[in-house]
């Protein structure tokens, strides 16, 4: 009597260890969102992973570069992450942040961090805006100079 | 981070602006600065005149009398300029707003005419003296002060200047206290009360609930060689927008020939934005 139950309680135990490692592994893998981008404009500034977790990085340290010293588009600019982010509905208009499927959403969402930036700015770009996000950076040494500045300031380089 | 030009800097902005110019250069180490400076220019122009041509199609170059006014999208901007405005009240006529509207247009807000609360980032006044009965119609704005009381009142250093003396508020860091309001001699500020909505924002002017806002000169026009919204839409030529420190510039010369004034000279926040005649 006592052995059966013994062999119960192993057997019960084994199982929940076999359907905990299934769940694990799932929770590692596929289940984290993936953003959208149209790779036909062009690499990302920096690849995914790095980006998931410099890109509030870069975004301030943009921020301030254009508060302070009025540098505008090229490819760190915030237009230049909705150029290649943005996600069309099925009528083929962008879809604002009140839509689950803005790229920003997509993950933030997932991780449930609310960001401020969408109560100030314009979660798709203006038709009439004037200020091409990729014109500044059309120039390759513009655009490799950028690049390093950035990756200088993400690996904790001088500002 | 307010003001970042050096102290050397600051001299120089002093002694080349307006009524004080005629006095600088009297020192050797002036005329030194003086010619380090204008050879800076002559650089300057010759590389933003170099980028008329790389820039090309979409990216409209304004000049005015052969002077560019360009700094490319990417490029910091230039501490030796300080932007300013001289508007012409001979020419500005009363009853139009065309500025007004043009702002509207550009920088997304939407007052009704002697709003108290709404965002407002220019408005037309008609002023008349009162003995003699003449009456001036004039646009007044953000004055662009280089010593703005806005500047010194705030608590966060959301309130800026920027080192080409456009005077804004870093949204990023206002926490609306609205202080600089208070402190602002020619209301130019105004408080965001309420959400804006997606399709009332726009993508160059963000501003939302819970910050102070305030004209800051089409600052991203600036930054791509444009000129402020204002000036472009203004139908009489009433509003010339130039560098102040550049002796060369339109303004500048404009300023030499004629007699001009700031709203209210006597506080000593010497204004960016000049009048032609105010009664």
């Amino acid at each position: 009597m006592r052995a059966t139950g013994r062999k119960i309680i192993m057997a019960g135990l084994a199982g929940s260890v076999i359907m905990l490692s299934g769940m694990t592994a799932q929770a590692g893998g596929d289940i984290a969102p993936k953003v959208p981008i149209d790779r036909t404009k062009g690499e990302c500034v920096l690849p995914g992973d790095q980006m998931r977790r410099e890109h509030m990085k870069i975004l301030v340290h943009r921020r301030d570069d254009t508060m302070y010293q009025g540098i505008r588009g090229g490819k760190a600019a915030f237009s230049a992450c909705l150029n290649c982010h943005m996600v069309k509905d099925d009528a083929g208009k962008p879809v604002t942040i009140e839509s689950p499927r803005h790229f920003c959403r997509v993950c933030h969402d997932f991780a449930a961090v609310k960001v401020d930036c969408w109560s100030c700015h314009k979660s798709v770009p203006d038709d009439a805006g004037n200020i091409n996000a990729l014109k500044g950076a059309d120039k390759e040494a513009e655009k490799a100079s950028m690049f390093a500045r950035l990756m200088n300031f993400v690996q904790g380089g001088a500002k | 981070m307010t003001d970042m030009r050096t102290s050397d800097e600051r001299d120089d902005v002093q002694a080349t602006t307006g009524a004080q110019a005629e006095h600088a250069g009297n020192g050797a180490g002036n005329d030194a600065a003086r010619e380090l400076d204008v050879a800076r220019r002559a650089f300057l122009r010759n590389t933003a005149a170099a980028g008329v041509v790389a820039l090309g199609g979409g990216l409209t170059l304004y000049t005015i009398s052969g002077e560019v006014l360009a700094k490319k999208a990417e490029e910091p901007l230039d501490p030796k300029k300080r932007w300013g405005m001289l508007i012409d009240t001979t020419k500005c006529r009363e009853g139009c707003d065309k500025c007004v509207q043009a702002c509207k247009k550009e920088n997304g807000w939407d007052a009704e005419p002697g709003s108290r609360t709404d965002v407002q980032w220019i408005r037309k006044v008609e002023v008349r003296d009162p003995k003699t009965g003449f009456l001036a119609s004039l646009p007044v704005m953000c004055q662009h002060c280089a010593n703005p009381p806005c500047v010194d009142v705030c608590p966060t250093g959301a309130s800026m200047q920027r080192a080409d003396g456009i005077v804004r508020v870093d949204m990023h860091i206002c926490i609306g206290c609205r202080y600089c309001m208070m402190a602002c001699p020619y209301k130019a500020r105004s408080f965001v009360h309420e959400d804006i909505p997606e399709e009332k924002k726009r993508f160059h002017a963000p501003m939302g609930k819970g910050v102070v806002t305030s004209c800051d000169f089409c600052a991203h026009r600036i930054d791509v060689g444009q000129i402020p919204a204002c000036a472009e839409a203004c139908p009489e030529g009433a509003m010339l927008f130039g560098d102040l420190n550049d002796p060369d510039s339109a303004l500048a010369r404009r300023l030499k020939e004629i007699p001009s004034y700031q709203i209210r000279a006597d506080l000593g926040t010497d204004n960016g934005i000049r009048y032609t005649r105010l009664p």
